[in-house]
């Protein structure tokens, strides 16, 4: 092995651990802090390497905040609403534009990959929502995403690369198209599903913009708006009363950082699991449609 | 031929009715998926004339009056309109020189590791930002950033200055948001080049030992044009998003403060349009952003094809 080589593997490594360290600082900061004393912590300036002080003050804050649990509440809903929804309009719609022997599933099929190259911007989009009298509901953050043009067309491809003899002879013995897409395409095609599901419910899950312009009513945030209220917003009082104002702000701080930690730790316990199908949806979605 | 089969030879529009009543229940089946698209798709795009109208809901979209070419000529001429194009090609031209570099460079780093366990783990824990979701990472970005944070302690060091929070300071909101990128994604974009890396046959590789090339030379002559294809791919498709730049993180990171650097055409349409309501004149802005988008991405696609035939059609 030439010298040139240890070279290289010398800085390889080095790199690479150099990365691993900057990816996880941050994350491991935020444990560190929503651990700490609150005093400590406002006093505290630069890195930190373990929790200054210990206390789990702020996490029994975080959880008895309402707002923390009716969130997860509707986000849990969202989840699994898009997921139904989703799933049934993805697959019924994959599935038509998958017939080759229908005529008019080709220029059905363009006028919906046109729409992935125009678009009219959020305006027009949010005055259709409005008009239609979903504002303020759950089903404003189903029904206008309940198809995704980048998913429709994964699934059609996946039905197409499906073997047409299978469908021909399903015909004659005469099942329906229902059938036919029920017992013989669906089970056939359960990665590609897999993955449609994982990322609709990642979609879901990471909602906050849409909820912040369709829905007003604040039983009805989702996690996330309620986070944004917690941790970019600042708005920790109501978690933290029943202190002094000088209290309740070094309670922020540290409440901030655990109610983080509680709405990000399931989601972080759970990829690894997951991972892998993340990554072929990943790959999926970067082949020429 | 067409002699030989009448049916063949029939107009288009029998042969689509004599289709669509074969074919019934699978149309019946695409019906929810058409209404969606009629719908929330195409309603807005014809909904979108209202750039060209005064829009008031109570007049309707039928009923307003036209306003002609009215707003997008205020928006050309209004003093913010050079700012707001400027920022907005400015960020995505850092993302583009460095926030599409990352994940390459991650890949060829985690390609050349020769140790499976060192391998595995920096994967699993370059993958981990992406699953923080965006509201985090911009909490996270504020606390760092903010004044005796960990991150504006390193800039005060190398750079001197107040310490102030960072995101109050409009020279440093391109590199914040470009940093905050790459760190939630390159680990995650890395994998489509990862993939496209284990396609290169390790007979190229061999026949270049053999031939004594160095692993330097090996990276430069077999695996970067291995490569080659996906990142113009991914450059084309990259290109085609221009002027989509993340609003979502703009919206949680920027403040009146930074204005200055950080508001883009996106943000300035939702300030305009869903604050203070101003429909119509919004709406001329988005088609003004999209329309560029649209150009960007045809010119891409042409270049890259006439240069190495990749293209997207």
């Amino acid at each position: 092995m030439s010298r040139s080589d240890r070279t290289l593997d010398l800085i390889v490594y080095l790199l690479l651990t150099v990365l691993v360290i900057i990816t996880l600082y941050p994350l491991l900061y935020v444990v560190f802090a929503s651990l700490s004393d609150g005093d400590q912590l406002m006093a505290h300036t630069g890195l930190m390497w373990r929790p200054l002080g210990f206390s789990t003050l702020a996490y029994e804050r975080a959880i008895a905040n309402p707002a923390i649990w009716t969130g997860y509440w509707n986000t849990l809903r969202l989840v699994a609403g898009g997921l139904i929804l989703n799933l049934t309009m993805t697959v019924l719609g994959g599935y038509v534009l998958s017939r080759r022997d229908a005529l008019w599933t080709k220029p059905l099929m363009i006028a919906i990959v046109f729409t992935m190259f125009i678009n009219a911007g959020i305006i027009p989009f949010y005055l259709i929502v409005r008009e239609l009298g979903l504002m303020n509901s759950l089903w404003s953050l189903l029904l206008p995403f309940a198809v995704k043009t980048f998913h429709l067309i994964i699934v059609r491809t996946a039905f197409l690369s499906l073997p047409s003899e299978l469908e021909e002879s399903a015909q004659i013995d005469g099942a329906s198209h229902l059938t036919l897409l029920l017992r013989i395409i669906l089970p056939l095609s359960m990665p590609v599903i897999a993955v449609l599901l994982l990322y609709t419910a990642a979609d879901k899950w990471n909602m906050w913009f849409m909820p912040s312009i369709f829905i007003q009513d604040r039983t009805l945030y989702p996690l996330q708006l309620v986070m944004r209220e917690i941790i970019i917003n600042n708005v920790t009082d109501q978690i933290s009363s029943g202190a002094s104002v000088g209290e309740a702000q070094k309670i922020g701080e540290t409440i901030k950082y655990a109610t983080i930690v509680i709405a990000t730790l399931p989601v972080l316990l759970v990829y690894p699991f997951l991972q892998k199908h993340f990554v072929k949806g990943a790959l999926i979605g970067a082949i020429k449609g | 031929m067409k002699g030989m089969f009448p049916a063949a030879g029939s107009s288009l529009k029998a042969r689509l009715t004599k289709d669509f009543k074969r074919h019934k229940w699978l149309y019946l089946m695409a019906l929810p998926v058409i209404a969606y698209y009629a719908v929330f798709q195409y309603s807005p795009l014809f909904g979108a004339v209202i750039a060209f109208q005064h829009y008031t809901p109570m007049k309707g979209v039928w009923g307003s009056d036209w306003a002609g070419l009215e707003h997008f000529r205020t928006f050309i001429g209004s003093y913010y309109f050079w700012r707001l194009v400027r920022n907005t090609i400015l960020l995505s031209l850092y993302a583009l020189l460095f926030e599409f570099t990352a994940p390459i460079l991650l890949a060829l780093l985690l390609h050349e590791v020769r140790s499976r366990t060192m391998r595995t783990v920096a994967q699993t824990i370059a993958y981990m930002p992406y699953f923080v979701s965006l509201i985090v990472v911009c909490g996270i970005v504020k606390e760092l950033t903010r004044s005796g944070g960990p991150l504006n302690l390193v800039v005060l060091n190398l750079f001197g200055g107040e310490g102030q929070d960072l995101l109050q300071q409009p020279e440093m909101f391109r590199g914040i948001y470009v940093m905050s990128e790459i760190w939630q994604r390159a680990g995650w974009e890395a994998i489509i080049y990862l993939a496209a890396l284990t396609t290169i046959h390790p007979h190229q590789y061999e026949a270049a030992r053999i031939d004594g090339a160095s692993r330097w030379r090996q990276i430069r002559s077999i695996t970067l044009p291995g490569l080659l294809p996906t990142i113009t791919i991914m450059l084309i498709l990259r290109l085609g998003y221009m002027m989509d730049v993340g609003y979502e993180k703009i919206l949680l990171l920027y403040n009146p403060v930074i204005y200055e650097t950080a508001d883009v055409i996106s943000t300035f349409v939702y300030r305009k349009g869903l604050l203070d309501n101003d429909w119509s004149f919004s709406s001329a802005i988005g088609l003004f952003n999209s329309a560029i988008n649209l150009v960007l991405l045809v010119t891409a696609n042409y270049i890259s094809r006439r240069i190495n035939g990749n293209s997207l059609w």
